[in-house]
């Protein structure tokens, strides 16, 4: 899937520049773009080891533990055979919250250590240690199916960057739009939750 | 608006300092605790870089080659026959490959048409309720070298169509 999409943008793109002569631009895209990535992983390095090292801590001090605690019937709704107590829960649950309060930074190394995890529980299904649907190395479980899903449904609260563009550009009342995102983005998660559940119950 | 602007200034300072404080409290090594989770942020950060080279420069050639805006172009006119102005179907569709080109375009919506106007208000509301989907699936299923990734992209393309419905719809309580 992602092979294919991958493929067919670079492919598109270059057929599209051919036929309207942006052939130039896309030379200079491409090696801007390559080099744009390094750049923002080099300012990501700060950042997401700042995060991961405060993350460490929160979970060394029980914060995580306590919060997952909370979080419990939120994930076993939304994970049903995920065993109770897997450390995916957690990496989950601190993903989650990281992305109520819209901190992108932080969410992104949760968000990759629970992937990691649920690939070490698609292992066990294999193996047949865990109980579950096993699928073959490569495909997604339904448990990442899940996970992505309602991450990208999008579960920032308060859009802060919304917020200050808005100001930026001269909005009368910036943050008028607060309430209408928080049910926009009620109505988006709604809607992933729903179609998890069926696609969950169909496979 | 200021509570939420104060709110944004105050929160990672906020949260550091109860993280760190709470470490402290429960006698956790904080210092020695925190170099050993910034190294598996590092490396982390390493194992998404070629990544992220692929993905940002496929979508570096999709949009310098036009093809994005006559897609756009093409769904707009469609679009509008749905209620969703073909002004933003640029915006949203740049917003599912790369957060901060949508963010350049979200500023000319403004420009354009004012903050608070119809289109102001759908953009805003859509952009803080959809996310960057072919970056997030690519970054993350990646991660774990997941190549058939079987309903994710339908249904996060559910999600982000039922949140921008309800974006127009919520702008459009707010105009009148």
């Amino acid at each position: 899937m992602l092979n294919y999409l991958w493929a067919g943008m670079i492919l598109t793109g270059i057929i599209y520049a051919v036929v309207t002569g942006r052939i130039p631009e896309v030379t200079n895209a491409a090696i801007d773009s390559s080099r744009e990535a390094v750049t923002l992983c080099i300012t990501m390095m700060g950042v997401i080891s700042l995060w991961s090292g405060l993350m460490e801590i929160a979970s060394k001090a029980g914060v995580i533990e306590s919060v997952s605690g909370k979080l419990r019937p939120v994930l076993k709704f939304l994970y049903p055979d995920l065993p109770a107590g897997h450390p995916a829960q957690k990496s989950i649950a601190t993903n989650m919250i990281a992305n109520f309060l819209g901190l992108g930074w932080a969410a992104t190394p949760a968000g990759l250590k629970a992937m990691e995890e649920l690939r070490e529980l698609e292992d066990d299904r294999r193996a047949g240690r865990t109980a579950g649907p096993a699928r073959k190395k490569g495909i997604a479980g339904n448990e990442m199916c899940t996970f992505l899903i309602i991450n990208i449904s999008s579960l920032q609260l308060i859009p802060v960057n919304v917020i200050a563009f808005r100001s930026q550009y001269g909005s009368v009342n910036p943050a008028a739009i607060v309430g209408a995102g928080i049910v926009a983005t009620a109505i988006s998660t709604g809607t992933a939750v729903i179609f998890c559940k069926i696609m969950d119950k169909r496979c | 608006m200021n509570v939420f602007l104060l709110l944004s200034d105050f929160i990672v300072p906020f949260i550091i300092f109860l993280i760190v404080c709470y470490g402290i409290l429960m006698k956790v090594p904080v210092y020695d605790t925190f170099v050993k989770g910034a190294k598996s942020g590092f490396l982390t950060v390493i194992r998404i870089l070629p990544t992220l080279i692929g993905l940002m420069t496929a979508v570096g050639i999709l949009r310098a080659s036009g093809f994005l805006d006559f897609l756009a172009g093409l769904l707009g006119r469609f679009t509008a026959y749905i209620g969703f102005p073909g002004e933003l179907v640029p915006l949203t569709i740049v917003k599912m490959f790369s957060s901060s080109a949508a963010s350049g375009l979200l500023l000319d919506v403004y420009k354009e048409y004012g903050t608070d106007s119809f289109l102001g208000l759908t953009a805003s509301i859509a952009m803080s309720c959809t996310e960057t989907i072919f970056y997030t699936m690519s970054v993350y299923f990646m991660s774990v070298k997941i190549t058939k990734t079987r309903y994710t992209l339908a249904g996060a393309l559910a999600a982000t169509g039922a949140g921008l419905a309800a974006s127009v719809v919520l702008a459009g309580m707010m105009v009148s």
